[in-house]
């Protein structure tokens, strides 16, 4: 994978948003370090989990791979083409090719147009004209999506919000795009229907070869869906591994505990006791960050070195290739609960 | 069985709008035992958040028809008056909101907020209930409760503002709490905490504690029995062991099949139930799970659309379900067999 040029390569990628304050005269008086210094690439057909609490800056990742937002320092390559700070014309053609989905499918839909109208838009902004026609092309995504193409003359409020985001999906998929960064795109579903919009994901991936950037905070669900995942914590990336790597081996001691915290619906007597690690406190302010390694508030690990020095984001002892892990003092295998240790015996070795 | 401490009979709320009729509980009945936790899992609009309302007396009664029994020991609380029911809430009954900020006013300090309950129900002078006010927050686990219990609610983190809640519902030890998606809007780090906050308490203090979500992960850690709802009506009961285990009603094998696990199987396709929740404007005839149901036509003579389903408990646990008992055992066995690995 690592000698091809990969489809999105982002180095250092940094967004920090200007406090104002001040009277009378207005100066920036802080920064929230949303994103502060991201490494991570994706390749073609490749989906790649970003997952972490609110406010830890997957969102603005999200935004700033689209250009939706302008970094504050890094780069950004899309298909080896510096795309960090391209103006808006030169960014034309690459936006069709970068789409979003959203979190939420009732305001992500223009309520005054029909779903023929919505998802035609993106063509007819970039001039695209289907053989067939522009009409024929809707009438095929909705039949992707799994809506009835009968229903291109409805509104959005007609529809529900499982269908809804079904739109949204079929608008992403309307320029054929490489990649997609989608958003929470399950987190505002009811239970029984995120799994529809879950499968209906998966298809597209499968089917389309369309790279995914899939931002969410459920665990499980991002880990059906991807095939590397990124856990972030207050702007950073602390852990990036393959998905059974994370899963099976994870080396961050925020990575366990996050793990740990998700309750599964499992009645769990008879169970194996899974071992939960209890995190105190809550997420510091992204406007003052602690120093170091930014985690070490919460950690029950932390020595005075973490709080002097920045862990770099590295293959650490014992990972496999691509795993990679900030931490001073990584988690071992042997602590490491036995149900999902036994899944992955080698990385024991 | 003695009498239980909250019995809930044949309970039907029903709104009129202008569309018409809402039947938002249609018929529902539990007891809950003092220290025990019933957990209610069901999508939006299956009308658990409506059943609790109707519990502390809180919907427009202008709107709202509200029929059948609710004893909150052996007091009835339906033909009960708006002073009687002022009375028990907050004081006997007390609830915790989804929406923690919103549900705190913005203009009043933490601690005026918490001691005003605790000043209604108990006649305290404002010096006494700010000092409540404090052993509540450092009993909730706010660090330096002395100094925080003069902030504002904006100054509070959200797993804060929850604990803050949970401070409010609790100042006056009720002996039945309701909480209203507590931890939805919180991260699963701080869900954790405040949901080991509240097994605490409940240990303590012996609070019977109705909790509804939509997350069968968290009712798994959480509940003691389990009531599924569906459409305004309860599908299933049991103890937590047996609903999640060894569903008896389609609807939760769907709801339990098709969520993702931490340490299943990932290459396979999600198991998702087709179609949308029913409007409860025009509900579906007979079973309202039947348009959605895999198993409707294996019953016979088309009883699903025809027939409402009885719901049968014995023992605590029963769904409602036209299936024979050999066909669940036939459908449910297979999914309890897998689960168990």
């Amino acid at each position: 994978m690592s000698n091809t040029t990969p489809l999105l390569d982002v180095t250092g990628l940094t967004k920090h948003f200007p406090v104002k304050g001040g009277f009378p005269i207005r100066r920036t008086i802080g920064a929230v370090q949303a994103v502060d210094g991201l490494d991570f690439q994706v390749s073609e057909g490749e989906s790649l989990g970003l997952v972490g609490e609110s406010g830890c800056g997957k969102s603005t990742t999200g935004r700033l791979i689209t250009r939706l937002l302008e970094p504050t320092g890094g780069k950004i390559s899309y298909r080896g083409q510096d795309i960090t700070h391209a103006g808006r014309k030169d960014l034309v053609p690459i936006r069709s090719e970068i789409q979003m989905i959203f979190q939420d499918p009732y305001a992500s839909l223009n309520p005054r147009q029909t779903v023929g109208k919505i998802i035609s838009g993106p063509m007819e902004i970039n001039g695209i004209q289907p053989s067939g026609g522009r009409e024929k092309r809707v009438r095929e995504l909705l039949e992707i999506v799994g809506l009835n193409p009968e229903h291109y003359n409805r509104f959005p409020h007609e529809f529900s919000g499982g269908q809804r985001q079904r739109i949204g999906v079929a608008r992403a998929l309307a320029l054929e795009p490489k990649l997609i960064v989608a958003d929470e795109p399950v987190s505002a579903l009811d239970v029984s229907i995120q799994a529809q919009v879950v499968n209906l994901l998966q298809k597209v991936q499968k089917d389309l070869g369309i790279a995914f950037v899939f931002i969410a905070h459920d665990l499980a669900v991002v880990r059906h869906f991807s095939h590397r995942v990124a856990v972030m914590y207050l702007g950073k990336i602390v852990e990036v591994a393959d998905r059974d790597d994370l899963y099976g081996n994870p080396r961050h001691p925020y990575t366990r505990a996050l793990l740990s915290a998700v309750p599964e619906a499992t009645a769990e007597e008879d169970a194996p006791a899974r071992e939960r690690i209890r995190l105190t406190g809550d997420v510091p302010s992204p406007l003052n960050p602690p120093s170091g390694c930014r985690f070490r508030t919460r950690c029950w690990k932390a020595t005075e070195k973490c709080a002097t020095e920045m862990p770099p984001l590295v293959q650490v002892e014992g990972n496999k290739p691509g795993h990679l892990t900030a931490c001073h003092y990584p988690e071992t295998q042997e602590t490491v609960p036995a149900p999902r240790a036994a899944k992955d015996p080698e990385a024991a070795a | 069985m003695s009498t239980p401490f909250l019995s809930v009979r044949d309970l039907r709320v029903h709104f009129s709008t202008e569309d018409g009729v809402v039947k938002a509980v249609d018929g529902l009945s539990f007891d809950l035992e003092k220290g025990k936790t019933l957990g209610i899992v069901g999508e939006s609009g299956s009308g658990k958040s409506v059943t609790n309302m109707a519990i502390l007396g809180l919907h427009d009664r202008r709107n709202t028809a509200l029929d059948g029994e609710i004893l909150l020991d052996g007091k009835e609380l339906i033909t009960a008056t708006e002073r009687e029911l002022e009375e028990l809430r907050g004081n006997t009954m007390s609830m915790i909101f989804q929406d923690a900020l919103a549900s705190l006013s913005p203009y009043h300090t933490i601690g005026a907020q918490i001691g005003e309950t605790y000043r209604k129900h108990t006649g305290a002078s404002k010096k006494e209930a700010r000092e409540r006010a404090v052993e509540m927050l450092r009993r909730v686990g706010i660090p330096q409760p002395d100094i925080r219990v003069d902030d504002y609610p904006h100054q509070f983190s959200g797993g804060m503002r929850q604990r803050a809640m949970i401070a409010m519902a609790l100042v006056c030890d009720p002996e039945l709490l309701i909480a209203d998606e507590p931890t939805t809007a919180l991260d699963v780090t701080v869900q954790a905490q405040i949901m080991d906050l509240l097994k605490d308490l409940q240990q303590e203090f012996g609070t019977a504690i109705i909790f509804i979500t939509h997350d069968l992960g968290v009712i798994a850690d959480i509940a003691d029995d389990v009531l599924v709802m569906y459409g305004g009506r309860c599908v299933e009961r049991g103890t937590k062991k047996e609903v999640l285990r060894t569903p008896q009603h389609p609807y939760t094998l769907g709801l339990l099949s098709s969520m993702p696990s931490l340490d299943g199987p990932v290459d396979v396709p999600l198991s998702p139930i087709p179609g949308s929740p029913p409007s409860l404007l025009n509900p579906p005839s007979g079973c309202r799970f039947h348009p959605r149901c895999a198993f409707a036509e294996k019953v016979a003579g088309g009883l699903c659309s025809t027939e409402r389903p009885t719901l049968e408990i014995v023992d605590g646990r029963g769904s409602a379900c036209h299936l024979t008992p050999e066909q669940k055992r036939e459908i449910f066995d297979g999914f309890t067999a897998a689960r168990t690995h």
